[in-house]
């Protein structure tokens, strides 16, 4: 009775269409319309601008901490773009371009960022679920959602974002279990952006890909270099069109880097070194694809202009929200208020009515202080 | 009308539910062949077969977050953790998602969904099968928490938290699953979630108690009656959250005394928020102080010791008549 191989290690397909040299593999190259090819790179750019400006935002005290995503923008796009409408979208808290290119207004965001829950309320028809901070913890709730898709025999399918870091959750690992066990429509996108905080890829994992775990569940993973808009969407557009045939899921994972701050109260100076960033900074998604439409003459005079002005009104939307009314917590903790919220609600409005100096404070307290140019160290708002 | 125990009692609202609702799935470890361990789910399988009825992996955190997942596409699971000492694992998905999805996104997307689970202790089990948490999820804004004492109350009450539009948390006490039959009527019932019920009328001195300690509760009245002469109320709390605050204040308003029993551990428990409520609203009625009869305050002690621990008539009656010579 020897010892036998019961199957051999599969091997992992690692998906590369367009370099950061601009090397283009013409073979792989996903046949885009002119059209999708100005969207996709008008959605990076808006990608990068907002979240430009959310860090000055953030530095001025206008809205609190958030995660930046300079750097992840391919990733991003490059999936969600292979997404339809009646599709779903589950992010963790680091998808904002994804958000944006699924509807999410710019002032519904920065909202979410000033401590808002409105902030976190998709519009009516939207299939998206909100940011959500614990980390790994959203992963169920898409199979959920795919379980109920394969359920009534509907034509859609879910993607979900999450981080290397998540990886290590128990709950990343028995979501793919149930998807793989359920064989529902789902796409696991992960951003393995190098670095959990502080914990690089190397402390997080033993395994040498995170596209591998996708063979312990029985269904396949893939790497893409997450830089290269192109690959992502390939990849991602396979998945899509396999959950989609009722092949069941797939694991993606872009390789790719947080070319910033973890968040806004994070200072990565402490544990990676400039060298590193720079040499990430050489790949930046952007500069790779606009070399890529620029010879194909598809670059759109004035851009960055439209966009930064779009910023400049979704920001003015946001500024222009009324305060928070102190009752509206009340509103949507139960579908119907139990008596001792008609209780507690009734104590608080008449707290606001009581003459100045006795009410309830109307406005949050900022959530920074003004620091313009400054970096935040405290780390307490992780 | 059919004499059922608690375990049919549950199984007929699953049943009736399912029937009415093909948006009503059933989900967790061993419920569908097997039907479940304690049999709740018995039958379930191959009446609407493994889609409807999901035997799971192993692994409480995707039954309840694969749960939220499902009742924000629309379906409304009820999971079955096999044993509440188990809750833990998934208790995360409870506190941070169940609870809040309908808050989160001020009403776009909720969880309605019931999360069952036998608790509690007396029945000579393991480590990890006969603590009392309610006080958990009774502390969690978001979600409802609900103990039936008898077969009716199980069968009604699950009924309504299967259509409650909120996540409803629903603790079965293992000690009451086989411990008597009752009368349960052949039409589908409900009964609303956050009203207490008057098990018993009385003067002089109110009994608060839910679950299993109903019985206790109950028995302990009866002595007193014979004994002291006494009849006590004995109101029958059904829902632990949202507290039926008003039928606690009415009643000790009338009798001047209570005394609260339950299994769970005595600090921080409901017993303090209950005697909390009661001051707030007929502190001028009291004549003695409120007494809490509970479970102490250490780790469940395993069954050679759970006598002891879990609050017993004896010990009902003690506190009741301190209260009454006070
Ligand atoms: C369950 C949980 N533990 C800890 C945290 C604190 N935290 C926020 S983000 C983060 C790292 C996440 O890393 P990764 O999954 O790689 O995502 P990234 O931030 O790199 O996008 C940690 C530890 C959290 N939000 N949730």
């Amino acid at each position: 009775m020897p010892r036998t191989l019961i199957e051999p290690q599969s091997p992992i397909e690692r998906l590369s269409i367009l370099d950061s040299e601009g090397n283009l593999d013409t073979a792989l190259e996903p046949k885009l319309s002119a059209d999708d090819l100005k969207r996709l790179y008008r959605a990076m750019v808006l990608g990068r601008r907002l979240d430009e400006r959310m860090l000055r935002l953030q530095r001025q005290g206008r809205i609190g901490t958030f995660a930046p995503i300079k750097g992840q923008e391919a990733s991003q796009i490059g999936s969600v773009f292979t997404l339809k409408p009646t599709d779903w979208v589950v992010p963790s808290f680091r998808e904002t371009a994804s958000m944006l290119w699924r509807g999410w207004p710019i002032e519904t965001l920065l909202s979410l960022y000033a401590g808002r829950l409105e902030g976190s309320s998709p519009g009516p028809e939207q299939r998206d679920l909100p940011v959500t901070i614990p980390v790994a913890t959203q992963l169920p709730h898409a199979v959920g959602i795919a379980y109920g898709i394969q359920y009534r025999g509907e034509d859609a399918v879910v993607m979900t974002y999450f981080g290397d870091g998540a990886t290590s959750e128990g709950d990343f690992h028995e979501a793919c279990n149930f998807a793989g066990v359920w064989h529902v429509p789902v796409v696991f996108l992960c951003q393995n952006n190098q670095w959990a905080i502080s914990v690089p890829i190397k402390k997080q994992t033993n395994s040498r890909t995170i596209a591998q775990k996708a063979i312990a569940y029985g269904f396949p993973g893939i790497q893409v270099d997450g830089n290269d808009v192109l690959a992502v969407y390939a990849a991602s557009r396979e998945a899509v069109e396999r959950a989609r045939a009722g092949e069941g899921p797939t694991l993606i994972e872009c390789v790719t880097y947080r070319l910033g701050v973890h968040t806004t109260a994070d200072d990565p100076t402490k544990y990676r070194t400039d060298e590193e960033v720079k040499a990430w900074e050489q790949k930046d998604p952007l500069t790779r694809f606009r070399a890529y439409l620029e010879k194909k003459n598809l670059l759109e005079p004035a851009l960055e202009e439209q966009i930064d002005e779009e910023i400049v009104r979704g920001v003015e939307r946001f500024e222009a929200m009324p305060q928070a009314d102190p009752l509206g917590m009340f509103e949507h903790a139960y579908a119907e208020l139990p008596p001792h919220l008609v209780a507690e609600r009734a104590e608080m409005a008449a707290r606001l009515a009581a003459p100045e100096g006795n009410g309830a404070p109307t406005e949050a307290e900022p959530t920074s202080p003004p620091m313009r140019g400054q970096r935040r160290t405290s780390r307490w708002q992780n | 009308m059919a004499k059922l125990n608690m375990v049919k009692a549950l199984n007929l609202a699953l049943l009736e539910e399912m029937e009415r609702d093909p948006d009503v799935l059933t989900i967790g470890e061993d419920v569908g062949v097997d039907g479940g361990v304690f049999r709740v789910t018995e039958d379930l399988h191959r009446r609407f077969g493994s889609r409807r009825v999901i035997d799971t992996p192993l692994a409480e955190a995707a039954i309840i977050g694969c749960s939220v997942g499902m009742a924000i596409y629309g379906l409304k699971p009820i999971c079955e953790i096999q044993f509440s000492g188990f809750a833990f694992q998934c208790f995360h998905q409870i506190e941070n998602h169940a609870a809040r999805y309908r808050q989160r996104t001020q009403g776009r997307f909720h969880c309605q969904m019931v999360v069952r689970m036998p608790y509690g202790g007396g029945v000579r089990a393991l480590e990890h099968h006969s603590e009392s948490e309610e006080q958990f999820y009774a502390h969690i804004p978001g979600l409802k928490m609900v103990i039936p004492s008898g077969p009716r109350t199980a069968r009604a009450l699950l009924t309504a938290a299967i259509r409650d539009p909120d996540p409803v948390i629903f603790f079965e006490h293992k000690g009451l699953y086989h411990a008597a039959k009752e009368e349960v009527p052949d039409e589908s019932e409900a009964m609303p979630i956050g009203r207490a019920q008057i098990a018993q009328e009385g003067s002089r001195l109110t009994l608060i108690a839910y679950g299993a300690m109903l019985r206790v509760a109950l028995e302990a009245a009866e002595t007193l009656q014979a004994e002291d002469g006494v009849t006590p109320e004995v109101i029958d709390l059904l829902t632990i959250s949202p507290l039926d605050r008003e039928t606690l204040v009415a009643s000790v308003a009338k009798t001047g005394r209570a005394v609260v029993v339950h299994e769970a551990p005595l600090s921080f428990g409901p017993g303090a928020e209950i005697a909390a409520s009661i001051m707030d609203g007929a502190f001028l009625s009291l004549e003695a102080p409120i007494r809490r009869v509970a479970a102490y305050d250490v780790p469940f002690v395993g069954f050679a010791r759970e006598k002891a621990s879990v609050p017993d008539v004896a010990r009902v009656l003690a506190a009741a008549r301190e209260t009454l010579t006070f």
